[in-house]
């Protein structure tokens, strides 16, 4: 029998979303052409937040890469924009002349950002957020400009605000309303979000009427936005965010029947039968859908009609809403403004920043706004679908799903209340999938990562915001075995082997370089990755100091050229400032250096120390050598290496100073500078619990009490902050400098690269941190004993040896230029 | 047609699983060597947002990029999937242990 031909028009959430289902449920009824007008497979749109914020890279929001069309014999058209239907021979045609029959055709054309008619808007620099070309064009400015305007205060704008505020632009929102989301939220809830948003640097103009967009002074790029009452800020980023148009102008050319989007009964079919619509473009009922999770159940209809079981309906969503800014918590859902017959419960926390609101129409709930703390939402929201009469536990129902009922579990973390909810609870809102489910498929096809729960059952794989909760679920479900699951990761696409086991493997079997490992455990990859490299050049390092040779080739540029490189592809340099501690002397030589080689920007660094910027590849030597005279050493601060230790004043000045904390921070830098680590790596020494030097978010922090010393360790102030645990309290130096030593190697031979301590010693427990570092003493001897005879080989100064094939570039001969006839293949030679 | 073959310099001058930049009128020039001492060049500007190729880690017939980690093909200038993009490519010979290179790029991309 001959299959089907079915033909998909945009290649997005919800079109592939109907190929998935279809897949599943009839596999072989059809031969399916897709087409879509962006380049690339199909993506999850709603990460491109992330993605611009700097959270996510394109590559981590495939949801379905090139691979998986082949896999399935689909035929993609990436590219390619499908202009005319012929509904009376039945095919499609794209703009470059492709065209397609169809038995059958999907339309899931989307929407469009809808552009204020304004002047101005043509202009280059104004653009809309949507698709990958859109984030493209903002990184791309925020590497180059200034000002960031966006239009529009709702979920998209603030997204997008956050997002360039994150990449180092100064935002400000423009927002016609007199509150921010005034479609998700009340006016109080909205104050709360406006300050919290504030507080990230981002600026806010209410109220206000954009009436023209003008250009940049003699260009062609927006340069300022001029409002209605004739005040004008400058722009170099216009950003419109004020709303989105159901995309259907292919349809209405084919003459299918359209709304405000392509219209569709309960089967998601249009007024052609052989045509159905899905997605953000289509009308059902009178409502046009701009949410994942409406679409995802169009979708499921849809396909179950396409595979001719024909028993699914499409009956309507109801929506909830959440805003995806890390940080910052909020969900609505319903009528939660309230009116005439509608009563309301408030709870308001201005000081600790928590607002909810719940609106009831008689016994039922209506409508709810959560601010701060959102995780009842989901449970909110259930009541509301299935109508339930609250009556019974109408008085706690503000306080959440696990104040009521008989699991007994009051206990008020995250996790706790996750493991109290019912199976039918609701867990991820974009796909539908409820807590059973997810236990069930954790459990029946034996799952121990996040990513395999997503693949199994979708849960917590489109806006992610449900991944805290889909965590808790697969830690309770798996025990013990979900810590360890992460480590059965192999270190990257070359090998199948984990680092334990690579790691445990150099030290059994006395592999000493970069080929013999990757021989004697079966590399897939001749040479190696960028990822693979860098970590076995230094788990070789650390296995067997001065024995192995470093392979520079396997480094990271910075630290083959001992700077950091910078965007322009120039270089910093940032000499050791031992304890942050410096003298006349050391000044003017770094200022003689600054001056000679023209440095574009000296800064002083959070590390206590100064940097350096825009140094060419080539003057890095001679740079070096200028400081190396005047008695600096390289700072590492490029290095997956030890970087700073932070000292304040100490005993020696400040009146509430207990220890000498600068001094003992010198002696820690002298005793771990030059150290290579499985990550950067970073002490300080604060000289009495004020903490100055914030030891408390270090690798290693020392607090210096009266009695002695207290160590902290595991600490970070990046990305995902946490505080250090306490290890120990110890009385002398020499007792901080054992400690210390025997924790940075212990740390040094079972940290895996890339891993800085917070995450390491989240993975193995402090209690065994202490086990090895405090309670075993002849173990701490060691461990120290082992770090200092490494230190022999590793304090020597990069900066007194460069590498001349490094730095010097070749350049063409005056004369010597040959004229022959081409090769056959001129680009390789042997 | 012709090529205009320019001698720049050893084979060992330029490190395996490395590179050298060459400075040339027309812009940095970056010459690869691979693990098994194939030689490619390739304009010394990542598609991406002009990061310096020849700083990246040179791994089979590919480098990364060190600004953002896009990978280059070494062979056909072009950036590998997902990403998009492509570095003009120049001819690059050796003979009897000398290097040389033609600064006309071979004329197959479109991006340059
Ligand atoms: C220069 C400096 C900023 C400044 O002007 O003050 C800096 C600059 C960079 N930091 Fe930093 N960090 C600097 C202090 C910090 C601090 C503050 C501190 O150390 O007290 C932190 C937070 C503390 C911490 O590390 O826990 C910090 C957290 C980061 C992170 C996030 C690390 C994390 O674990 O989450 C990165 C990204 C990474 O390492 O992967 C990073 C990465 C970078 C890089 C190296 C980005 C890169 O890979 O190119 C920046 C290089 C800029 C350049 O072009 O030279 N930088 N960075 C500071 C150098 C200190 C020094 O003297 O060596
Ligand atoms: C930045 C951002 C954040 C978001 N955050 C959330 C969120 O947190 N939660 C949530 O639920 N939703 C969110 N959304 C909305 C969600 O992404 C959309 O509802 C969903 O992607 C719509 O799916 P769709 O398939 O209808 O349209 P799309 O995903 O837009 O797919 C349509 C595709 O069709 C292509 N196309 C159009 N016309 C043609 C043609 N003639 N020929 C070929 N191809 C064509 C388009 O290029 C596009 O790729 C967000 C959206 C954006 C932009
Ligand atoms: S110096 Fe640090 S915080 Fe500043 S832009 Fe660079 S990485 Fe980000
Ligand atoms: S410039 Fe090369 S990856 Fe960004």
């Amino acid at each position: 029998m001959t299959r089907m031909k079915l033909v998909l028009v945009g290649n997005g959430m919800a079109g592939v979303r109907v190929v998935e289902e279809l897949l599943k449920a009839a596999p072989d009824l059809y031969d399916i052409t897709v087409f879509g007008d962006e380049p690339h497979p199909n993506y999850n749109r709603i990460m491109l937040s992330p993605v611009l914020a700097g959270e996510q890279r394109v590559e981590q929001i495939v949801l379905n890469p090139l691979d998986w069309y082949a896999a399935n014999g689909i035929v993609l058209h990436a590219g390619k924009r499908v202009v005319r239907i012929d509904r009376a021979r039945r095919y499609v045609e794209a703009e470059d002349g492709t065209r397609a029959d169809y038995d059958r055709l999907l339309l899931a054309t989307g929407s469009k950002p809808f552009m204020l008619p304004v002047p101005g808007a043509d202009l280059k620099g104004v653009i809309g957020f949507r698709d990958i070309a859109d984030v493209e064009t903002m990184i791309d400015a925020a590497g180059r400009y200034r000002h960031a305007v966006v239009i529009g205060g709702g979920l998209l704008g603030l997204e997008a605000a956050n997002g360039l505020k994150a990449r180092g632009m100064e935002v400000s929102v423009v927002h016609l309303g007199d509150w921010l989301l005034e479609r998700q939220l009340d006016e109080p809830a909205a104050r709360l979000l406006q300050r919290n948003l504030e507080a990230k640097g981002l600026k806010f103009l209410l109220g206000r009427h954009t009436a023209e967009l003008l250009p940049a002074p003699c260009g062609t790029r927006v340069g300022a936005v001029r409002f209605k009452d004739g005040d004008e800020i400058p722009a170099d980023l216009v950003v419109m965010a004020v709303g989105i148009r159901p995309n259907t102008a292919l349809a209405e050319a084919a003459g299918l029947r359209c709304e405000r989007g392509i219209v569709v009964d309960d089967t998601l079919q249009t007024y052609d039968p052989r045509i159905y619509a899905v997605g953000e473009c289509v009308s059902h009922r009178g409502v046009a859908y701009g949410l994942v999770a409406p679409l995802f159940e169009q979708a499921k209809a849809c396909a179950n009609h396409l595979a001719q079981h024909g028993v699914a309906r499409y009956r309507g969503s109801m929506t909830s809403t959440k805003l995806k800014v890390t940080g910052i918590d909020l969900f609505s859902a319903g009528n939660f403004m309230g009116g005439e017959g509608f009563e309301q419960i408030v709870f308001q926390d201005a000081g600790r920043g928590a607002y909810k609101k719940l609106v009831l129409k008689g016994n039922q709930l209506a409508g709810a706004c959560l601010y701060g703390d959102t995780l009842d939402g989901a449970w909110y929201f259930e009541l509301m679908r299935d109508g339930t009469d609250v009556a019974d536990f109408r008085d706690k129902l503000l306080f959440g799903r696990h104040h009521i009922g008989d699991s007994g579990a009051g206990g008020g973390d995250e996790k706790t209340r996750v493991l109290s909810l019912p199976d039918g609870a609701e867990i991820c809102g974009c796909n539908g999938v409820c807590k059973g489910d997810i236990v069930a498929s954790i459990r029946a096809n034996k799952l121990f990562t996040l990513d395999e729960v997503r693949a199994h059952t979708k849960a917590s794989s489109s806006c992610g915001s449900c991944t805290g909760l889909v965590e808790t679920l697969l830690a309770a479900t798996v025990g013990g075995d979900y810590s360890t699951a992460p480590s059965k990761k192999p270190l990257c696409g070359c090998t199948e082997h984990t680092h334990d086991e690579i790691r445990a493997a150099i030290i059994e079997r006395r592999l000493i370089s970069l080929p013999e490992v990757m021989r004697a455990l079966d590399w897939k990859t001749a040479d190696g990755c960028n990822k693979c490299r860098p970590a076995l050049n230094y788990y070789l390092l650390c296995a067997w100091p001065g024995k192995y040779r470093d392979d520079a080739q396997s480094r990271f540029i910075n630290e083959r050229a001992h700077g950091n490189i910078q965007k322009d592809g120039s270089f910093s340099v940032v000499p050791r400032m031992w304890g942050g501690l410096t003298n006349p002397r050391e000044l003017r030589a770094i200022a003689d250096v600054a001056e000679k080689f023209a440095v574009a920007e000296i800064k002083l660094t959070g590390g206590q120390r100064i940097d350096l910027f825009g140094v060419r590849k080539e003057d890095l030597p001679a740079v070096w050598r200028d400081l190396t005279a005047a008695g600096f050493v390289s700072g590492h601060a490029y290095g997956k290496a030890l970087r700073t230790v932070k000292t304040c004043v100490g005993s020696q000045w400040c009146r509430f100073g207990t220890q000498d904390s600068t001094g003992l921070g010198v002696k820690l830098e002298h005793m771990t500078w030059g150290s290579w680590m499985p990550h950067k790596f970073k002490l300080a020494v604060s000289g009495c619990p004020r903490n100055c030097a914030e030891a408390t978010i270090k690798d290693f922090g020392v607090v210096c009490v009266e009695s002695g010393y207290e160590l902290h360790v595991g600490g970070n102030g990046g990305i995902k902050v946490r505080v250090t645990d306490l290890l120990a309290k110890v009385e002398t130096e020499a007792q901080v400098l054992e400690y210390c030593a025997a924790f940075i190697q212990l740390y040094r031979e079972e940290g895996h690269y890339l891993e800085r301590t917070a995450p390491w010693v989240e993975r193995v427990g402090l209690a065994h941190v202490r086990a090895r570092v405090v309670e075993d003493a002849a173990s701490r001897a060691a461990l120290a004993e082992r770090f200092r005879a490494s230190q022999q080989y590793a304090q020597i100064d990069p900066w007194r040896q460069p590498d001349a094939r490094e730095f010097a570039p070749l350049r063409l001969p005056s004369n010597g230029i040959e004229r022959s006839h081409p090769q056959p293949e001129p680009t390789a030679a042997a | 047609m012709t090529t205009d073959w320019i001698d720049i310099a050893h084979l060992d001058d330029i490190p395996r699983q490395g590179a050298r930049v060459v400075a040339t009128p027309a812009g940095d020039i970056a010459l690869f060597r691979t693990f098994d001492d194939e030689l490619f060049a390739l304009l010394d500007r990542c598609p991406h947002k002009g990061g310096p190729l020849s700083q990246g880690i040179v791994h089979g017939k590919r480098v990364a990029c060190p600004l953002h980690d896009w990978k280059i093909a070494l062979d056909t200038g072009l950036a590998v999937a997902p990403d998009v993009g492509c570095a003009a490519r120049f001819p690059v010979r050796l003979t009897e242990g000398r290097v040389s290179l033609s600064l006309t790029p071979v004329a197959d991309c479109i991006d340059v």
